[in-house]
């Protein structure tokens, strides 16, 4: 890979600063989405079925606006279906298998919990789409989060083999933890322009929320200090994205002309 | 959350009101399954309100519903056959309200 030598310009940085937003949603969107027709129950098939087709929809308006911005005539579709895992950014946290139903929503409430306080700033930012598209979407992570939260809560403080097995679900997604807040030049490029926002101005109310939940549940919090994992928004990936990508895309490029008509 | 380990195979059942507009009757919606009320709203917001169907949902364990029978027909309903006087419209609006209106 080549190093810094070529200045990051505003138009990239934008560019680079929805993608990684677009990317988390698509991916853990898509994740979410092999719950369809293996729900626990029927409503709790179609309360995950819901939140992932709100986190692609979420993903579609930003990728098109991706589009707008990088006006090289591509459309939301080329971002989801014709880009390779090392030019997603999203984050690790997105892409871990599904595991059991604890796992995913202890991601989901990982992931909804950092979204919430993300989007709460990033509504503020200074471009009129970009910020009613935030406002928009903040409703339903609103939901998302609350869903998340009281099944953490019932599972934490459920029987005992929910109760260990969420637990575990937390432990192991711990170390994708310390990306949410990773910042770097895109970051910083954006602030500058009124548009980014600084993560650690709201890690501790991100970390309290979900410190008080797992309390509340009566699960241990793992430890904030211990090894995070890193790379995504730099485009290194787990084995699982791939995996993921070839299901998800392997369609699209067999038809790469096919219209929904 | 007291009740929330009670049911240990299956969720109650628990029916569904939605209210369409303030002001207007809730209307029963439909019936599903969650395991505490809590989670029986968040549940009804995704089974039946999903394509702006409301502005308020009620939800209540069909359990706690007492309903009349088939057999109560008869003596519940039957005797309000003859009496048409018990609706509004048997009696004729007198001409001066009429021009009020």
């Amino acid at each position: 890979m080549s190093t810094a030598t070529k200045e990051l310009t505003t138009k990239e940085a934008f560019l680079k600063y929805i993608l990684r937003l677009a990317d988390d949603r698509l991916i853990l969107g898509q994740r979410n989405a092999e719950w369809c027709g293996h729900g626990p129950q029927l409503e709790e098939d179609l309360a995950l079925a819901n939140i992932s087709l709100d986190l692609i929809g979420h993903a579609t308006a930003l990728y098109e606006y991706a589009a707008e911005i990088e006006d090289e005539g591509h459309d939301e579709d080329y971002f989801a279906y014709f880009r390779d895992d090392r030019d997603f950014t999203n984050l690790q946290l997105c892409e871990l298998p599904k595991g059991d139903f604890g796992f995913t929503i202890a991601r989901q409430f990982l992931f909804s919990a950092f979204s919430y306080f993300q989007y709460e700033k990033l509504k503020e930012a200074d471009d009129e789409q970009f910020s009613g598209m935030i406002n928009k979407h903040l409703k339903e992570i609103k939901y998302h989060l609350r869903h998340s939260r009281e099944w953490v809560l019932r599972l934490g403080d459920g029987t005992e083999e929910s109760h260990e097995r969420i637990q575990e679900s937390f432990d192991e997604l711990w170390m994708y933890l310390g990306e949410l807040f990773y910042m770097d030049e895109v970051d910083e490029l954006m602030i500058k322009e009124g548009i980014g926002i600084d993560s650690s101005t709201f890690k501790d109310d991100v970390k309290k929320l979900i410190d008080d939940t797992l309390i509340e549940a009566t699960l241990n919090v793992p430890d904030w200090d211990q090894f995070m994992m890193s790379g995504s928004r730099k485009g290194i990936h787990t084995e699982h994205l791939g995996h993921l990508l070839a299901q998800m895309q392997f369609l699209r490029r067999s038809h790469p002309k096919a219209e929904w008509k | 959350m007291s009740d929330k380990n009670e049911h240990k195979d299956n969720w109650p059942l628990w029916e569904v009101f939605t209210q369409p507009k303030s002001g207007k009757p809730h209307e029963h919606a439909g019936s599903l399954h969650a395991s505490d009320k809590e989670m029986a709203l968040q549940n009804a917001r995704d089974t039946y309100a999903r394509r702006n169907e409301g502005v308020s949902i009620w939800v209540v364990e069909s359990k706690h519903i007492t309903a009349s029978t088939p057999d109560d027909m008869g003596p519940f309903f039957d005797p309000a056959n003859d009496k048409p006087y018990r609706h509004p419209q048997f009696y004729s609006v007198p001409r001066a309200v009429k021009k009020r209106s």
